[in-house]
């Protein structure tokens, strides 16, 4: 199994949460942006989290579970350090997107939407990105590269490794 | 109060009624779903469309469980554009829960003779209506399921796909669905309560004078937070009170 997923450990995320929270002054409205504070800190929503999160705001763990499922940006399984998102938008497809996924994928020996077993990297796929002009685009971590081609994958991946 | 029609014939109903409040209460038959008078309309089958034409001579499709009644509104329950419209969503739901007898029946009734679409092959009955769920968090409080996902992984369950700690088996939700999704049945000193995605089990209270199994533990649990009054209250079943 995977020897590396982030071991959490219940107390401090509890005292994590619970400064979350008071930043968003408890209110039940701040729901999203808590959850997506949450997500910055772990790279996805862990399950404790959410149960302290409907602790918190005082609301119903099926109101926190049905946002969390809700929103793609949100993930229930642990995700890795680094995010690539491969813009697979109209322009970003016509000019290969699909190419440089199939290159990314088989550098990492991941499909779109699954994480490496060392944790180092999640990979999906995304519908524009706004910067079509220059596609095909590959986000990592929100930074975006331009004019992918499978020849940079390699070079861009490396930053990150 | 406003004044409408509704299929020609005149009626005063109070502001912030609905369309179809206004067509129960005078017997006028719109079919629904995810209806339920107990809890707060939601607009989730699209079965109970009617045609509307309001005062600037617009016409339009609304769902009238959600729609206020105005004044001068002139709607038709029976039009040839609603009736097909009916049937398209009907056949819709029989294409996604082919096993459902009531959705079955409710088909007929619309006169849908065959489901043009390909049909689902896990023979689950639910229509994602969400109607237990609100029964669940607005009537009896314990908020044990919702609806997850999103898009065509849109399902009905309990937080994590798990056991729920909240559920007091009271069975409500299985009372409210209205396509069999949910069952609830008492074996013995158990209530089984089978969801789409999980079969729950929970033990039932004994009656301390007949000795029938009367509500579930959890549920008796629960009127006793409730009510404030002690566990010693809740030992008898109704009928031995
Ligand atoms: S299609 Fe990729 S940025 Fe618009
Ligand atoms: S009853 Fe109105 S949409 Fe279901």
């Amino acid at each position: 199994m995977n020897t590396s997923e982030p071991k959490l450990d219940n107390e401090q995320i509890k005292t994590m949460i619970n400064a979350i929270l008071d930043k968003y002054r408890r209110e039940e409205g701040m729901l999203v942006s808590v959850l997506h504070e949450i997500q910055g800190e772990y790279h996805y929503l862990p399950r404790p989290a959410l149960e302290e999160v409907s602790r918190g705001l005082k609301i119903p763990l099926t109101r926190v579970y049905s946002v969390a499922t809700f929103f793609k940006v949100f993930s229930l399984k642990p995700r890795g350090r680094h995010l690539i998102q491969v813009c697979l938008g109209t322009a970003c497809h016509v000019r290969g997107g699909a190419r440089v996924r199939d290159t990314i994928e088989r550098d990492l020996a991941i499909k779109s939407g699954e994480t490496t077993p060392d944790f180092t990297f999640s990979l999906e796929s995304v519908n524009c990105v706004g910067a079509c002009a220059l596609g095909p685009i590959v986000l990592v971590d929100g930074q975006y590269n331009g004019q992918m081609t499978i020849e940079k994958v390699d070079s861009v991946l490396k930053k990150y490794a | 109060m406003v004044k409408l029609t509704i299929d020609g014939r005149e009626f005063q109903a109070e502001e912030g009624k609905t369309i179809l409040d206004v067509a129960q209460g005078n017997n006028i038959y719109i079919p629904t779903l995810c209806y339920h008078e107990s809890v707060a309309p939601y607009g989730a089958c699209r079965l109970c469309m009617v045609e509307i034409t309001n005062k600037r001579g617009k016409k339009k499709l609304v769902t009238s469980c959600l729609y206020p009644v105005e004044e001068g509104l002139d709607v038709k329950t029976d039009t040839p554009r609603v009736v097909s419209v009916r049937r398209m969503v009907m056949e819709f739901l029989l294409a996604r829960c082919p096993d459902s007898e009531v959705l079955r029946k409710l088909g007929d009734k619309l006169g849908v003779e065959k489901v043009r679409f390909s049909q689902e092959e896990d023979k689950n009955k639910c229509i994602l209506c969400g109607l237990c769920a609100r029964a669940c968090d607005e009537v009896v409080g314990a908020s044990a399921i919702s609806l997850v996902n999103r898009g065509v992984d849109r399902q009905m369950a309990t937080p994590f796909f798990d056991a729920s700690a909240t559920c007091i088996a009271c069975g409500s939700c299985a009372f409210v669905c209205p396509t069999g999704a949910i069952k609830c049945e008492d074996i013995g000193d158990t209530r089984k309560l089978t969801m789409p995605n999980i079969t729950q089990e929970f033990r039932l209270a004994k009656c301390k004078a007949c000795g029938a199994y009367w509500a579930p533990e959890r549920q008796v649990d629960f009127f006793v937070k409730k009510s404030g009054l002690t566990r010693e209250e809740y030992e008898l079943c109704p009928d031995c009170r």
